[in-house]
């Protein structure tokens, strides 16, 4: 069978069968593990002929290229396919215990294993329609996981979630709408070679920034990233977790796709917005987080101001830049997923996420005080850990294009990342505990099922800090592949021929 | 026709937009609804408009003979109606839900999640008095 149907099969056939038993829990979870590890397998799979035998593309119901559906990976889109497997495995064996069993009998699996298909139907389409809907099956899934329990700040969070989402997805609708009326088709590397040669330069940048506003919102960066910090902290940590990793990811993944491969005849406009749109997104997501007191607001804060380094890479537009942005996404999904599912442990033991009614972790539990530091410095970018490295190429490639004003930017929200990574280390964990706080419950949250992926996702940064080169290089390539589309579109376009 | 249906485009865009900065969450709502009808119509239009001739091959023809209708924008819209109607559906009952349980229709009240939460520790010591 074609290996890119995989990611998309996969996640569609264990919704099924999560459906089918709806009402036995035990079934459910051992269907979410065992789906979600297949998803990783077929994806690393998928990710080493892609590094292997280069871009591989397959056409839906073999309708020849620009008129067909076109599934597409190149390096990009499977490394994003592997993590989100690598991601999805260790979160589900993480909601083993982090999730309850009404939540479950009310479909939690269901919907995870839709939130995976539609992200990874996003990374692997190579058609600008069937990007909207997948971003459709994935945010369906994502608005139910988001309300599932009911409580009122899930509702809340919900609502304002929901509405800007949905006028973002109008946005991106309207867009492609626009976009087929001036070029006259919906595939990418059809429409990569056609934008070359409209007549109507401007009606493209309009297009362009009506793409631009829809990702944004989407990815959340700066001035549209208001719905995250009232959103991401309702649901479990499980599921935030997995939001963190995958759904504003899957917007900064559009935004490098189209703004390599669609808009690239205004450079000086567009991606002069977008570097601007990152030095602000850094600093307002890193201020936010600084002021914040409950851990999960606060990391979800850190989630913007990580994307403003993602767009700083795309902004920049070089081989380097995109390769750092590349490299940094790899690193900042698993330390913030690390962090958030560590954020769920100190819940369970502490009984609280707020920073002011808990403290003494260090005492307590010298070892998680360990482990949430290493992610914590990984995102702050001190050395040897991959934050440092990931920032280190893209203020090199930054330097290299005399950019100075985005480096400084950069360089001073790190401090501002570490100055908020040691508030939770202070407050949580060195701190004395509250007079009037609960006695710690240990065994509550150091259960293995919560700590192992927590590890895992830990360990990540180390390996990507000590041994950043393969890893580095194989960024390094899928930034050429984005720089240079011959050969994405050669793979799509030739592929029948 | 293209002058009238850019003007009906114009009017539910501005209507659907006016709705959502409203108040009131079924405003917003309808804003959204309103919204899509304006995004459907907009592709309609903008993929050309032509009379009476559909994309079909004559029988006693082996291809397309003059312009015909683009029938891609139609397929598109019938998607994105599909689509609109789901989420349409899922975004009523939510809003239901949290009338119900958060108790007011008004945007304005729902900021709980946008605050920081309350806590004071000088004053918490007042409980065990």
């Amino acid at each position: 069978m074609e290996p890119l149907l995989l990611p998309l099969l996969v996640p569609f056939l264990f919704l099924i069968l999560t459906l089918l038993g709806r009402k036995v829990p035990i079934f459910q979870r051992g269907l979410a593990v065992a789906g979600s590890f297949t998803l990783l397998v077929v994806t690393v799979y998928l990710l080493a002929d892609v590094a292997r035998h280069g871009i591989r593309s397959t056409q839906i119901g073999n309708w020849p290229a620009p008129f067909g559906i076109t599934l597409v990976a190149d390096l990009t889109s499977a490394v994003m396919l592997a993590i989100t497997g690598v991601l999805a495995f260790l979160v589900s064996i993480y909601t083993l215990q982090g999730i309850d069993e009404r939540q479950v009998q009310h479909g939690f699996y269901s919907l995870f294993f839709g939130l995976l298909m539609g992200v990874c139907g996003a990374f692997s389409t190579g058609d600008i329609f069937n990007l909207y809907v997948w971003f459709e099956v994935m945010l369906m899934a994502s608005f139910v996981l988001m309300a599932l329990g009911g409580e009122r700040a899930q509702l809340e969070g919900a609502i304002k979630y929901v509405i800007l989402n949905l006028m973002a997805s109008g946005l991106f609708l309207s867009a492609t709408g626009i976009l087929y009326s001036v070029v006259g088709t919906l595939n990418m590397a059809d429409l990569s070679i056609r934008l070359r040669l409209v007549a109507s330069p401007d009606l493209v940048t309009v297009v362009a920034i009506l793409f631009l506003v829809a990702f944004g919102i989407k990815s959340a960066a700066f001035p549209l990233f208001f719905w995250l910090p009232a959103s991401y902290p309702t649901p479990p940590v499980a599921v935030t977790a997995l939001f963190s990793g995958m759904l504003s990811k899957v917007g900064v993944y559009s935004m490098m796709r189209v703004f390599t491969l669609l808009f690239v005849s205004d450079i000086a406009f567009t991606h002069t917005i977008l570097l601007i749109m990152a030095g602000f997104t850094m600093v307002t997501g890193v201020l936010g987080a600084a002021a914040q007191y409950d851990i999960r607001r606060l990391l979800s804060f850190h989630i913007i101001s990580q994307i403003g380094y993602m767009l700083m890479g795309l902004g920049l537009f070089s081989q380097a830049s995109l390769a750092g942005t590349i490299f940094f996404i790899a690193h900042v999904i698993a330390s913030k997923a690390s962090l958030f599912l560590i954020a769920g442990i100190i819940h369970r033991i502490t009984g609280s996420y707020d920073l002011r009614r808990i403290g003494g972790l260090y005492r307590t539990q010298p070892g998680l005080a360990f482990l949430f530091l290493i992610p914590a410095l990984a995102l702050a970018g001190l050395p040897p850990l991959s934050g440092f490295f990931g920032k280190l190429a893209l203020v090199q490639a930054g330097l290299g294009l005399d950019q100075y004003t985005i480096v400084a930017v950069s360089l001073v929200v790190s401090l501002l990342t570490l100055f908020s990574m040691m508030k939770i280390w202070n407050e949580g964990f060195l701190k004395p505990s509250p007079p009037d706080a609960p006695p710690h419950q240990p065994a509550e949250g150091l259960k293995f099922m919560l700590i192992a992926p927590a590890v895992v996702l830990a360990v990540v940064p180390i390996v990507m800090g000590f041994a950043p080169g393969p890893i580095y290089r194989l960024a390094e390539q899928a930034a050429a592949q984005l720089l240079n589309p011959d050969g994405y579109i050669a793979a799509v376009i030739g592929s029948l021929r | 026709m293209y002058l009238v249906l850019a003007v009906v485009i114009g009017t539910l865009f501005t209507v659907g937009l006016y709705m959502m900065m409203r108040r009131s969450l079924t405003k917003v709502l309808i804003g959204l609804m309103l919204l899509a009808q304006a995004i459907n119509l907009l592709i309609f239009t903008t993929g050309r408009l032509r009379r009476a001739s559909p994309p079909l091959i004559p029988a006693d023809a082996l291809e397309l003979s003059g312009p015909v209708a683009d029938p891609l924008p139609q397929a598109l819209i019938l998607t994105a109606i599909v689509i609109s109607f789901g989420v349409t559906a899922f975004a009523l009952v939510l809003a239901r839900q949290t009338y119900l349980i958060v108790g007011t229709n008004d945007m304005d009240t729902l900021r709980e999640t946008d605050l920081q939460p309350q806590y004071h520790p000088e004053q918490h010591p007042a409980e065990e008095d």
